[in-house]
């Protein structure tokens, strides 16, 4: 059992456990002093996203999107950067998606893909801002990233509203269907739940994450940048270059987010009053998942369960679906502050090993 | 009688981190009026036995008496109310504060009921003290603006401010420049002559031979022994601090000096606030020998080293390897010319510590094509290399798939001087190459430097360690405010007269190019 115990406190893999556990009894201690039966709650939070075909498939179409933003933050973590701008590159991947998707006519098998490179390449230049910026100027990619948060924001709103605005409807046309990325088969199989590739995509992009920054030779260099700047410039390693690369991979994973949304789930782009909030689930997710290509992958699961689920909560217990919100709160503190767990989880097993030795 | 004398008896202290005993039942005994040095290499457990004393660590077994009386050090605190007080290593200091508001911080005298400090009193008291114990700190003067020597006496004063009778100094002269070091030397005496006791942490056996009275040799978390100082001798005492014999004298043959391969001419660079760190400096660099650089911190060696690997603009002049101009160029192309760097800073430069000792064997040489397929790295080949190089210059790792961090100051050090020397260059500038490290790494690490020159490579020592570069050069070249201001034989000088050079109270005849 002690085994057990150290080789997941070893891998810090009990860390993130112990908080998702912590933050559950957090919320439903938030409950019972709301006078709400948690129980029943978790019960029916957990039969929402399994209790049918419909449900596990809109599941699966939460987590995409901040599976994307999750990744994009953490690959910028890899390499020494807080991208806090996750949100904009992922509005930019919308749009870049929602242009191609509504302007260009093409067989099916050049549009999409075309569309989804482009929005990539739109969230892509968009971290790249913040990237050149800080590399050239030595701007802060922290402030720079919230100011290009809102710059997309508003560029987008405007683009929609000046270029592609459905005339008497708050949105842009609907995207063509040969751009489309939705799986119809799968949908039908999910009845009629918004199925779409980029589930696979992202899946895809967990891979790459790995292969690129734990393979290759340009990840190396962004890794060494990323722990020691410092250590690279010594070793002949242009920093300003691998900011600027790593901001565009950033923002392009962050960009797919938003590229996925527009081709697979709306099929068009909503003038927004304000962020959807996926860029910001994505720090979330990043530090869930210990920046790591698998942790992020989990944390995303987690969070798109939670966020999906919290819809039935409020159906089948009449609890407000903001209690999961402070659940996902918890959790994050608890993983933030990993101290608290040490500490407490060093007291747990501190007293069995004076249990054994009695 | 001894028992009256003794202020701090440690009795059988024992302290146990996850994997290894720092203290294995260690007993040390410090006599009223004495200095005590406690000697051993890094990792030996010395500090760890401080520590305990000082309240930071808590042992598993052992008892410790304070003048005579047991007493149990549950923190700092505790140990600054019985009279302990720590001179740290890497000072503790609000730089844009006073000397005094450094010293009362945490402690200050109050006035109106304790709602304000009383400041008047504050500098009195402080300026007090400061004279009767011939610091000569003035209790007005900014830490901006003071020199680190000076910074080393406010944090003896904070001490002595509390009310310590027992004064701890770890490593105090590591940053000290040798006549700086000889002030201390002076003050210590003079702590001691009026009544304190000093415990000093060092593995420096000059300095144990010039002012403590008896020494505790601590070697892998054991005492070795405890015995006074006079009838000894360094090398008996490195013997015992490391186990085994040590040659403190280099053998060294005579150079064999072959063309010249770096030459640096009227060399001007810029420091950080846009003046001129460099300012024309000249030398020239032969195969087959060791210039060292000799000089007080700050007159320009980092600057000369930045701009020799490509790190720092070059405002004017030039710089030759080979005859090819390399100024300007980028820091892999000076890498590839054949300059190899040992840095100052082994955490902050030379390694990146949350990496794998694999990972960092290869920094440098990761994109060539011996480990780079295609873009892809190949791991077996970088392991097989890093396996080598661990095996070849004798890095003491578990495996070379634990971080640099983990490693010994020592081993960090093995492992930089492995991947640099392992490209072959043709100069290989070493900086600060044995800073912080103890007899048995620098043996070592002197003997690669030696090695490198006798099979006719060019050496550039950078260090501020006066000792190390009159044993190890062919040649010193003195560098003062960014010039080379004179060149000398280490066989015709002494640490005095160097000393003098560096900050520029003499210069010898001639100048750069008397040879």
């Amino acid at each position: 059992m002690n085994k057990l115990i150290r080789a997941f406190t070893k891998d810090s893999a009990l860390v993130p456990l112990v908080a998702i556990v912590l933050g559950l009894i957090v919320g439903a201690i938030i409950m019972l002093i709301g006078g709400y039966d948690p129980i029943l709650a978790y019960r029916s939070l957990l039969e929402t996203v399994f209790g049918n075909r419909y449900d596990f498939g809109e599941t699966l179409t939460a987590i995409t999107p901040i599976l994307f933003t999750g990744l994009s933050v953490a690959f910028a973590f890899r390499t020494g950067l807080f991208n806090i701008g996750a949100e904009g590159q992922y509005i930019m991947g919308m749009t870049g998606a929602t242009i191609i998707g509504v302007t260009v006519h093409l067989p099916w098998y050049i549009h999409a893909p075309l569309a989804v490179v482009v929005g990539a390449i739109c969230g892509g230049i968009w971290g790249m801002i913040a990237g050149y910026l800080k590399a050239a100027r030595g701007v802060n990619e922290v402030i720079t990233t919230i100011m290009l948060n809102w710059i997309a924001l508003h560029l987008a709103n405007y683009l929609v509203n000046r270029f592609l605005l459905e005339p008497g409807k708050g949105r842009s046309y609907m995207v063509d269907d040969s751009a489309s990325a939705t799986i119809g088969w799968l949908s039908r199989f999910m009845d009629d739940a918004r199925m779409h590739w980029g589930m696979f995509f992202a899946l895809l992009c967990v891979i790459f994450f790995y292969a690129f920054l734990w393979r290759t030779k340009q990840g190396f260099e962004l890794r060494v940048v990323g722990s020691n700047a410092d250590a690279a410039a010594y070793a002949g390693i242009n920093v300003n270059s691998g900011v600027v690369k790593a901001m565009f991979i950033s923002g392009a994973l962050a960009g797919l987010a938003g590229v996925f949304q527009v081709l697979g789930v709306f099929h068009n782009q909503v003038i927004a009053a304000s962020h959807t909030g996926h860029g910001f689930d994505g720090i979330a997710v990043a530090l869930l998942g210990g920046n790591t290509p698998l942790g992020v992958l989990l944390g995303a699961i987690l969070f798109g369960t939670l966020s999906y689920g919290a819809a039935g909560m409020s159906f089948g217990a009449d609890v407000p679906p903001e209690i999961i919100r402070i659940v996902i709160g918890s959790v994050i503190f608890f993983v933030a502050a990993p101290g608290i767990i040490r500490w407490l989880l060093k007291r747990v097993s501190g007293k069995k090993r004076k249990e054994e030795a009695i | 009688m001894e028992q009256a004398n003794t202020v701090v008896e440690m009795r059988n202290i024992t302290k146990r981190f996850p994997g290894i005993v720092a203290n294995d039942s260690v007993n040390f005994k410090l006599r009223k009026g004495e200095i005590h040095a406690l000697l051993g290499e890094n990792g030996a457990g010395k500090s760890t036995m401080m520590n305990v004393l000082f309240g930071l660590y808590q042992p598993e077994e052992g008892e410790i008496f304070v003048n005579g009386q047991q007493v149990v050090i549950d923190g700092p605190n505790k140990a600054i109310k019985l009279g302990i007080g720590m001179v740290h290593q890497h000072f503790k200091l609000v730089h844009p504060f006073t000397v005094t508001e450094n010293i009362i911080l945490g402690s200050e005298p109050k006035k109106w009921l304790g709602l304000a400090v009383d400041k008047k009193m504050a500098y009195e008291k402080v300026g007090n003290l400061s004279h009767q114990y011939g610091l000569n700190v003035d209790p007005y003067a900014k830490i901006d603006e003071i020199s680190v020597g000076m910074q080393q006496r406010v944090e003896i004063l904070k001490t002595l401010y509390r009310g310590a009778d027992i004064l701890i100094f770890d490593e105090p002269t590591a940053v000290l420049t040798p006549q700086e070091i000889s002030e201390l030397l002076v003050i210590m005496r003079n702590l001691v002559n009026q009544g304190k006791s000093i415990i000093l942490i060092t593995h420096k056996l000059k300095e144990i031979m010039a002012i403590a009275d008896s020494v505790t040799i601590v070697r892998r978390g054991k005492v070795i022994d405890s015995l006074p100082v006079a009838g000894t001798s360094p090398n008996q005492l490195a013997e015992k601090m490391v186990g085994r014999e040590v040659s403190l004298k280099l053998d060294k043959k005579d150079a064999v000096l072959g063309e010249p391969i770096l030459e640096v001419d009227n060399l001007v660079v810029k420091g950080r606030q846009g003046l001129n760190a460099l300012n024309g400096t000249n030398f020239t660099l032969r195969r087959g020998e060791i210039l060292g650089i000799a000089g007080v911190e700050g007159n320009g060696q980092s600057e000369l080293i930045e701009a020799l690997t490509g790190l720092r603009p070059v405002a004017d002049g030039s710089i030759k390897i080979s005859g090819e101009e390399i100024a300007g160029k980028k820091p892999r192309q000076i890498s590839e010319a054949g300059i190899s760097l040992i840095p100052e800073d082994r955490h902050k430069h030379g390694l990146v510590l949350d990496f794998p000792v694999r990972e960092n064997m290869v920094l440098e040489t990761y994109y060539q094509p011996q480990f780079n397929k295609k873009g892809f790295l190949d791991f077996n080949e970088i392991a097989t290399h890093a396996e080598r190089l661990v095996k070849d210059f004798d890095v003491r790792t578990p495996s070379i798939m634990t971080d640099a961090r983990a490693l010994s100051g020592g081993n960090q050090q093995k492992a930089i001087i492995a991947r640099e020397v392992d490209k072959n260059p043709d100069v290989l500038i070493a900086a600060q190459p044995t800073r912080g490290l103890d007899v048995g790494a620098i043996e070592f690490i002197h003997k690669r430097l030696v090695e490198q020159r006798n099979m006719g490579k060019a050496v550039l020592l950078v260090s501020y360690e006066l000792e190390e570069i009159l044993q190890l050069s062919d040649r010193i070249a003195v560098i003062y405010e960014g010039r080379i201001v004179g060149e000398v034989k280490p066989s015709e000088t002494n640490d005095q007269e160097l000393g003098l050079m560096m900050t520029d109270y003499k210069r010898p005849q001639g100048g750069p190019e008397s040879e």
